[in-house]
Parts: structure tokens; sequence; C-alpha cells
């Protein structure tokens, strides 16, 4: 459980973090999207401890942050921007680093060593030093060092910033492993990844949230919300394709993507936008190579959002 | 305690971890050993007594122990793992207290690295060895209050040239306090106590006389409450920090 309440952060004149209230529950994957510099990692650091609000307070399990600062900290685990380590330390003592200062000890202790090792993939670059490893290795080492308590929250700051597509699928499944019994707040840059992971995001900017909703709500959001896509199995008709969709009455207006070729359609009315679409190209016998309905596009309702924001 | 525990094995697998420990040791037995024989006389003086190598070690520490120090913090917030370390569950305390400890364990190592000198000097006659045990004992103390101000120098830059050379500078006044050029430029306006008081701040004076193996419990005391004033400081100066 995370709670947030009118939470402000100045920096001098700037102000990072702009009243900002909310509340994670534990089963809740929260994505934190926005512009760099919108205040994401300023509200991950005052969660976890490491800044202090200039006004407003946050609470992890019913902890104040800054009042019970250290039994806050037992039940977070935190992954700071840049997944910062020791360089000259092996990956090994730096776990065992972060065990110590966890206090773990014991068979408890060896057996959250091995299961993290394992999770993450760390058997072998153990007693390598933390500057000889590669950047994806270098992140695992960050979020093994986060996880390693099993904390009942988690504060990833762009936990798969620098990983491989493999990892990164790697790492979004264990996080959505870790979801069921945790709070857990990321930041990323990464849209694929709010529909991978998360079950909510925030979208901030200025340090204000301008959004807070399902990803699945957020998509809605965007005006390619069942719009319909087509691309025609011949390619010289779409020039005919589009006369005749942009003569249908239900349809505001058409929009081609020249790189993909793609045909996209919008509706009036968007409920009967992919039924319109199938009569008629049924009705006049077109091939069609793609047709889909739109989900929405989470990168055309971030920008929406975000550049609003700005100007 | 654990949390204590924890950054001083951490701090000192650190520094064995790269040559630091290794140059710093070598380095400081070598020049140790020159300063005793090449200024202080160790055979002409024609005295079973290890004073010649003591009084060389205001000097030495000067440069060697802000050369250890001014990595202690600086470096964290270089690289940023200070977040990392702020935000386990350990108080600021227990990091100050574990940096400090570690570095001051690691300077009694390389103090102790010099006890052949002390072999040499029983081998060549009959030294009082209760002062020699009090002047290791006085060189510790003082070697914790230059670590004690160079780690609280370092805790409030993240640039290790700057808290090198600051820490050199403070270490030196702290040196110096009791000497006349020094203390001229305050004679005349400013009241005699306040004089005596700033003479009474100097590393030198007390060192000496815990070198001469007088061990006045008044000398203790101020390399303690030293260490602990700008042990405090250092914690102090995180909490700022960290208020931005």
């Amino acid at each position: 459980m995370i709670e947030c309440h009118k939470l402000t952060k100045q920096f001098g004149p700037l102000l990072a973090v702009d009243n900002l209230s909310f509340q994670v529950s534990p089963g809740e994957v929260l994505c934190f999207l926005g512009p760099n510099g919108a205040g994401k990692t300023t509200t991950m650091r005052i969660i976890a401890g490491f800044l202090p609000p200039t006004s407003g307070r946050a609470s992890v399990c019913g902890l104040d942050v800054e009042t019970h600062a250290t039994a806050a900290k037992r039940r977070i685990g935190y992954l700071p921007e840049g997944a910062p380590s020791y360089p000259e330390m092996t990956a090994r003592s730096f776990l065992e680093f972060i065990a110590d200062a966890r206090e773990l000890a014991g068979a408890k202790r060896r057996a959250r060593l091995d299961e993290v090792y394992g999770l993450l993939h760390l058997e072998p670059v153990l007693e390598q030093t933390i500057d000889t490893l590669s950047k994806g290795y270098r992140r695992r080492v960050g979020l093994a060092q986060a996880i390693l308590h099993d904390p009942e929250v988690l504060i990833l700051d762009e936990p798969t910033d620098g990983l491989d597509p493999n990892q990164k699928h790697e790492v979004r499944q264990l996080i959505n492993r870790m979801s069921e019994s945790k709070t857990i707040i990321i930041s990323t840059h990464l849209l694929e990844e709010v529909d991978a992971v998360c079950n909510r995001a925030i979208i901030i900017a200025g340090g204000r949230i301008l959004a807070d909703d399902t990803p699945g709500n957020l998509e809605a959001r965007s005006r390619f919300h069942n719009a319909v896509s087509l691309k025609p199995a011949d390619r010289s008709q779409l020039p005919a394709l589009r006369g005749e969709i942009e003569a249908l009455p239900e349809v505001v207006e058409t929009e081609l993507d020249s790189k993909s070729e793609r045909l996209t359609a919008f509706f009036s009315d968007r409920r009967l936008s992919l039924k319109t679409i199938n009569e008629l190209a049924d009705s006049r016998g077109w091939e069609l190579s793609e047709l889909h309905l739109e989900s929405g596009r989470l990168d055309e309702v971030f920008r929406t959002i975000t550049g609003g924001a700005r100007a | 305690m654990n949390g204590v525990t924890a950054v001083m094995r951490r701090e000192l697998q650190g520094y064995f971890a790269t040559p630091l420990a290794y140059v710093f040791i070598v380095i400081f037995l070598v020049l140790a050993g020159w300063f005793t024989f090449n200024f202080g006389n160790f055979y002409n003086g024609s005295q079973a007594s290890l004073a010649p190598f003591f009084n060389y070690h205001p000097w030495l520490y000067l440069f060697l122990v802000p050369a250890l120090s001014m990595r202690l913090w600086a470096e964290e917030h270089k690289t940023g793992t200070i977040e990392l370390l702020m935000t386990l569950p350990l108080d600021v305390w227990q990091s100050v207290a574990g940096k400090f400890i570690a570095a001051w364990a690691f300077t009694a190592l390389a103090l102790a690295l010099t006890f052949p000198i002390w072999i040499t000097v029983n081998y060549l006659g009959e030294p009082d060895n209760g002062v020699i045990v009090a002047a290791y004992l006085g060189s510790l103390m003082m070697a914790g209050g230059f670590l004690a101000i160079g780690a609280f120098v370092s805790a409030t830059t993240n640039n290790q040239v700057i808290a090198f050379i600051v820490t050199v500078v403070i270490c030196f006044v702290m040196l110096m306090a009791g000497f006349q050029p020094l203390l001229s430029p305050l004679v005349g306006w400013v009241p005699l106590p306040i004089i005596d008081a700033v003479a009474s701040l100097s590393f030198l004076t007390h060192f000496s006389s815990i070198s001469k193996g007088v061990i006045d419990v008044r000398d203790i005391i101020y390399f303690a409450l030293l260490i602990g004033t700008f042990l405090y400081a250092n914690v102090l100066v995180l909490h700022m920090k960290k208020a931005g």
C-alpha cells in the first residue's frame, strides 16, 4: 500500500512535484508515464525516502516515509534511476552487502540470494566486478538488489532501460509474477511496457497528474479508438477504396499511412465501425490483406495529454 | 549495530578490491621510514627511542589521510550510489560510523605495519616500550581526527579533488593552531582567552604530549570530541544535502 497526499517538491525556483495525491494498493502495478523532467523520478525518490517532500506526505504500508523512515525502507525495494551500484565490487559481494544491510541471515538469506541469482540469471557473472558487466547485467544486479528481501512494495525507476528485447520480456514476466501480492510502481518511457505489465497508468507532466486510469481506458481516449485500419491486397486499388469509404456517411475522415500503406477510417459512431466496413468490403468483393479494429494508440494519447500541458 | 558492520565491511572490501589499499600502505610505510631516517636522525640521535619516527606522523597524515578520506562520500555522490545507501534501512549515522570506522581501521592497519621499526629499536637498544605504545595510540587518535575532518569535507562535495584540498587546508590549520604564524594575526584585537582557546585546538600540542608517553585524559578527550563533532557534522551535512 502506498499513499501520497498532496506531495510537493520544490528545488529552488523549480516546482518538480506539484500537489500529487494518489494511492496504490497491493495487486496494482502502477506505471508513471511522462516526458523527461516530468517529476516521475522525484516522486519515486520521495516515496523511497531519499528526498523529503517540501510539503505533503507519503506513506508505505501505513508508515510515514519521513517519521518512520527506517521501518518504511524495510518494506520497500527500490531500483534508483540508472541502477547505481559499487563498480569495484563483484556482483556477489554487492548483493551480500545488500543482504547484510537488510539484515537477512541464516537459511533465509541463503535462499533469497539463490532465488534472485536464479530469477535474474546472474550465476555466470557473480564473480565479475560490476564495472566489467554489460549494461543489461548491471540493470539486473540492480533489480536483484531491489527484490532481495521480498519487499511488500516495489519502486522501480525504468527497470527495463538498457535491456535487450528478450531481457525486457523476462523482467516484465518477473514483475507480472510478483504483482499479485505486491504494490508496484514503475516508471518507463516505453509505452508498450504499460500494456505488458501495468494495470494502471498515471501520466505526469510538470509535476502534476494529467491522467490516472487503466491502460485500456487511456487507449480509449485515443482518436484511433475503434477506428478501422485496412490494407487492400492489390495496392493499386487503394485510391478507389479510399474514395468509397470516404463516401460513407458515418466516416468522418480517412488517413493513409504512407509507410505501411494502411488506410485508417475514423467514424462518427465508433460502435459500428468494423461492421460498416465489413459490409462494404463484402458487397464490393474487395480482397483485403489486412483489416482490424484499432483499440487506441497510447503514444498518441500520451502526446495529446502531455503536449497540451506544455502549451 | 548491524548496519554499521554492513557498511564497514563493504568499505573495507572496497579498499582492497582496488589498488588503493596497497598503494596507500606502501607509500605510508616508505615515507614513514624515509622521514625517520633522513630527517629524524634515527641513528645519530644515539637514543633508543621512536621519537624521530612519531614526530613526522602529523605531516605524513596531513597529505595521506585526506587522500584516503576524499572519496568517502564524494564518490557516492558522484556515482549515485548515495541514493542506494540512503534508501537502505540504515540510519544516516550508521553509514557515517561504518565508513569512518572502516577508514580508521585501515589506517590502524597501515600504522601496525610499521612494527619492524619497533623491533629494530628494541634490537639496537632498550627503549621505553610504554612510551612507544602511548605514541602509537596518540598517532592513531590523531589519524582519527584527520579522518573525521576529511569525511565531513567529503560529504559536502561530489568532487574528490576539492575534498582533498579543503581537507588538507583545514587539517593544516588544525595542526598549526598553536603556532605563531597562525596566531599572530589574532594578537592585539582578539581577547587572550580566545587566542588560548584557538591555541589549545592544535593537533600538535595534544599529540606531542601523548607521543612523549604522557597519556593525559584531556588529550584523549580532545581527540574523541574532535572525532565526535566532525562525525556529527557529517550526519548533519548528509541530512542537509538530502533536503536539497
